[in-house]
């Protein structure tokens, strides 16, 4: 097969590619992953090594001096208790979130029709994408003293939560809500009708197939959505600081730190959500939830 | 049709099932006996899995009843029912392992947990995979899933067993051997088994009876020789095999035979009834039936004396394929008629008969069946449609 | 089964209450841009567009709009080539190591995002480069990476490989198999991922805020009317539009992948 001449180089480079797989690996993966380790995980580095460095009290400036110090600030009674204050909250959250998106989840993978079920998984997705600050603005209009939540809620003869750690619940679990929703769905969508069936066959009613079948199927699910309703209000600062100004959580104290400025400090700090994480991503990872998501 | 209740394990009672506009089971009546092997054979989308599928109560009937022994089950959800089903993918519980998956059924029964450990150990053995209880379903081949599935069903003591195609996704030498291992375990547990098939093979080889099912209807229901030597249309007689129909009119009737003229003039004995004279039929026989000869007396076959039916024709083709060699014999008046003869005679290599060698065909009128030539498009569906 | 019934009934009842839950506070949003007073009290007053018109006469919230359109389409872009670079990898390779690939590029998007921000602001800081539009570019493409790496990997997992054996069998060499057989089938899937990339770059400000340096994106425009008195009522038709600007390429991106489980891969 003679190709035209001008054609022949690039042949030529494309056969010797073909037998250097590696080396098209390599032009391939190189660059997203050199960037990639470079910009994030150097940055990760640089913020780790401040951790152990100090800072100038008077200039507030870092000082490439060694210590141990931040860590050992960790300990102190109020960086603990906002911690575990927010992990409380980011649990709270992520198990609202399992609750609710259960139903709906369910309906659109094994009730609704085709038609209704592409309908449903866009109407569900677009509100996980529109405007974050304006859907934190909208609960503002919605907690607030005079707003939609109390109009409603008054002639009943009661009140909203208002803001606080109530209403930052709520906020929350409004604004990750879609994140469970989805992968549940793909989840569930994905068991085989027969598995149900094989369950029925062999006794199971419903409820039980529900809790025996279809909930146990569906944990690499959960946990697939809950890394997001759990990383994300772990790294969130400016819905508490909107809907719950007067409680510090894991994300505005960091920040607070961080403006201080006591880089140290904060650097020091955030390897605690950090490190949260990844011992979650970790062990989602083994429960399949990678496969899941 | 009616037979005595107390032996009816299933039946079926003009039932229906209609998907929108779709019938896919058409007023069918059934009746399964107890401990009998029973099979449900048919192209894809005749209706058998739908059936089956009712029964298990899967799928709701449109119209009918559906009995198992006395009971009227028609309306009951499928964990109501006395039926445990091997689905064709196995549909084992990924999540839970091979004692739990094989336990599922006694754990809703409330089984004391030492009995749930005898009765699993001892069906595990049944289907010989003692010692795999704790492996997940994903670490076994799809042999030993298949076997999981069916001791998850049998360890219920259902009053019978549906098998979907369970066999249909494993190879060829598998399933030859699973196919007599189900066989042994039906015979072992003695459950009324009913299995979904579309391999005439093996609904044959495990079957007390079977029923041929086409467009939502039983074509024909009998043991796998009655089916295979007597096909009443010619529908079973290309679903089972292959068989030559040739086209003809009874011409006569003599003691329990029929005298046929086949369209190329030449008359065949069939012993069959039931066939007016002057009626349009179609002669079947198989190819296996068929004795070749070599001949060069050409046009001097009528009838050979020991009552043989004769004919004439040309090889067109030979095609030799190990136990038999095949031929394709082209008659006078222009049909094909496909004919296996066991390499008996060839004691070596380049001895079959060659392309163009003028031959005589004979077969015995007992082996030969007659079915009604009213149904045009059966046409399509004889010969070798099927092999 | 009439249990079956009642519990279906109940399941659609709560499903139309998640979904009125979802959609109620977007819609008061809408609803407040075309309210008469201008204020947060509720029940709406009247009906107006003197905002719409304020807003869309506003020189600091039209530049704050331009500059996340800007820093949006660039991080989308870096994210596109990178994304679909380290997909053709992954999918089309066996390699040691291969499933930590996928594990890396979601680390970005799934560590708190507090810690992503200051992580690569103290970079910029320690390295001396400047904070701004190129430094939000580069902060958003390293969690916009995988949007397009997820969308087209599970494209190529659905394409078989054997169709580009096909291409080099009927004599394309491997840069003519990319360009008439690989990439016509990632296309969409590059298309889908980046409206995603394009819908989250342009909502971000989390890290956004670490990295901007005295720039206005449209949410840090956003967030600092929260407390402005006097820019309230902008707020909400910014909102709208906001909203509309990342809903948008999400209807398209969902259009675009038959599979739209993938679009919710974040």
């Amino acid at each position: 097969m003679d190709g035209p001449p001008t054609r022949s180089f690039q042949r030529g480079l494309a056969a010797w590619m073909e037998r250097h797989s590696r080396l098209r690996l390599l032009l391939l993966l190189g660059l997203p992953l050199g960037a990639l380790i470079l910009i994030y995980f150097g940055s990760l580095a640089i913020l780790f090594l401040n951790a152990f460095w100090q800072r100038d009290t008077f200039t507030g400036h870092v000082l490439r001096d060694f210590t141990l110090e931040n860590f050992l600030d960790l300990g102190r009674p109020v960086f603990i208790t906002v911690t575990l204050r927010t992990l409380v909250l980011a649990g709270a959250v992520t198990l609202t979130c399992a609750a609710i998106a259960f139903p709906i989840a369910y309906y659109m993978a094994r009730v609704a029709s085709p038609r209704v079920r592409g309908a449903m998984v866009v109407a569900v997705l677009m509100p996980l994408w529109a405007s974050y600050l304006i859907k934190i603005y909208s609960w503002k209009l919605i907690l607030s003293e005079d707003g939609v939540l109390n109009w409603a809620l008054t002639p009943l003869g009661l009140r909203g939560p208002g803001f606080g750690e109530v209403g930052l619940w709520l906020v929350f679990v409004y604004l990750w809500l879609p994140y469970m929703i989805l992968p549940l769905f793909a989840g569930l969508e994905r068991i085989p009708s027969s598995i149900l069936e094989a369950s029925a066959d062999l006794g199971a009613r419903s409820w039980t197939t529900f809790r025996r079948v279809i909930l146990p199927m569906a944990i690499p699910a959960v946990v697939a959505g809950s890394i997001f309703t759990f990383s994300l209000t772990l790294g969130d600062y400016i819905t508490p600081g909107q809907i719950a100004s007067g409680k510090q959580f894991i994300g505005n104290l960091i920040l607070a730190d961080f403006g201080v400025p006591n880089l140290p400090l904060a650097a020091a700090e955030a390897l605690v959500p950090l490190a949260i994480m990844l011992i979650y991503l970790v062990i989602a990872r083994r429960m399949g939830a990678f496969d899941a998501l | 049709m009616r037979r005595d209740l107390a032996q009816t394990d299933v039946r079926l009672d003009h039932v229906t099932k209609r998907f929108h506009d779709v019938t896919a089971v058409d007023d069918l009546m059934l009746d399964v006996e107890r401990g009998e092997f029973f099979s449900m054979l048919g192209p894809s989308g005749c209706g058998k899995t739908t059936t089956l599928r009712m029964i298990a109560g899967f799928e709701e009937a449109t119209g009918g009843t559906i009995y198992l022994g006395d009971v009227d089950v028609t309306n009951r959800p499928p964990f109501k029912r006395d039926v445990n089903t091997v689905f064709q993918n196995y549909a084992l519980f990924p999540h839970l392992n091979v004692f739990e998956n094989v336990a599922f059924g006694l754990r809703r029964r409330r089984t004391p947990n030492a009995d749930v450990r005898r009765r699993v150990a001892e069906f595990l053995t049944l289907v010989e995979l003692p010692g795999y209880e704790r492996r997940k379903p994903s670490q076994l081949s799809g042999g030993q899933q298949q076997r999981v599935a069916l001791a998850r069903a049998l360890i219920n003591n259902p009053r019978v067993l549906l098998l979907d195609e369970p066999l249909g996704a494993l190879d060829l030498k598998l399933r030859k051997q699973m196919q007599l291992e189900l066989k042994r375990i039906q015979t072992d547990v003695g459950i009324t088994f009913i299995y979904v098939t579309h391999d005439q093979e093996e609904a044959m080889t495990m079957s007390d009876r079977i029923a041929v099912m086409r467009a939502g209807k039983v074509e024909q229901l009998g043991t796998a020789e009655e089916l295979y030597e007597r096909p009443s249309t010619a529908f079973v007689a290309g679903f089972l095999g292959v068989s030559n129909l040739l086209e003809g009119r009874v011409v006569g009737h003599s003691d329990g035979a029929i005298e046929v003229e086949l369209s190329g003039g030449r008359r065949v004995r069939a012993a069959s009834e039931g066939f007016a004279d002057g009626s349009t039929v179609r002669v079947g026989v198989r190819p296996e039936k068929l004795r070749l000869e070599a001949t060069t007396d050409e046009g001097q076959v009528a009838r050979a004396a020991n009552g043989s039916n004769e004919l004439v024709g040309r090889v067109s083709d030979a095609s030799y394929v190990g136990v038999s060699t095949q031929y394709v014999v082209r008659l006078d008046d222009g049909q094909d008629v496909v004919v296996y003869t066991q390499n008996l005679d060839i004691s070596g290599i380049g001895e079959q008969h060659s392309e163009g060698q003028q031959v005589r065909l004979s077969w015995l009128p007992k082996h030969t069946f007659v079915i009604a030539s009213n149904n045009s498009q059966d046409k399509e569906m004889t010969a070798d449609a099927h092999a | 089964m009439g249990r079956g019934r009642i519990g279906r009934l109940g399941l659609l009842v709560a499903t139309i209450a998640v979904l009125l839950f979802m959609y109620l506070p977007l819609s008061l949003v809408v609803a407040y841009a075309f309210n008469k007073s201008g204020t947060q009290t509720w029940p709406p007053t009247g009906y107006t567009l003197e905002w719409v018109n304020a807003a869309l006469a506003n020189r600091g919230l039209k530049d704050a709009f331009m500059t996340s359109v800007g820093v949006a389409l660039g991080a989308t872009l870096v994210a596109m080539i990178l994304g679909s670079l380290a997909a053709m990898g992954v999918a089309r390779h066996r390699f040691f190591g291969r499933d930590s690939v996928s594990f890396l590029l979601v680390l970005p998007i799934s560590l708190p995002g507090v810690v992503t921000g200051m992580a690569l602001s103290t970079t910029f800081a320690t390295t001396d480069l400047p904070l701004g539009v190129l430094a939000i570019i580069v902060g958003h493409a390293t969690f916009c990476v995988v949007l397009v790496y997820n969308n087209v990997v599970a494209r190529l997992r659905r394409v078989s490989g054997t169709l580009e054996e096909a291409s080099a069998d009927l004599g394309a060499d491997s840069f003519q198999t990319f360009r008439f057989v690989t990439f016509p089938q990632m296309r969409t899937a590059i298309l889908a991922g980046a409206l995603l990339a394009f819908a989250l770059s342009f909502d971000e400000i989390i890290v956004t805020f670490f990295l901007a340096g005295g720039v206005k994106t449209l949410p840090i425009w956003i967030f600092q009317s929260f407390r402005l008195a006097n820019q309230v009522a902008l707020v909400n038709v910014a909102g709208l539009g906001a909203i509309l600007l990342s809903v948008i390429p999400v209807y398209i991106a969902t259009r675009l992948t038959s599979d739209s489980a993938t679009v919710g891969r974040t």
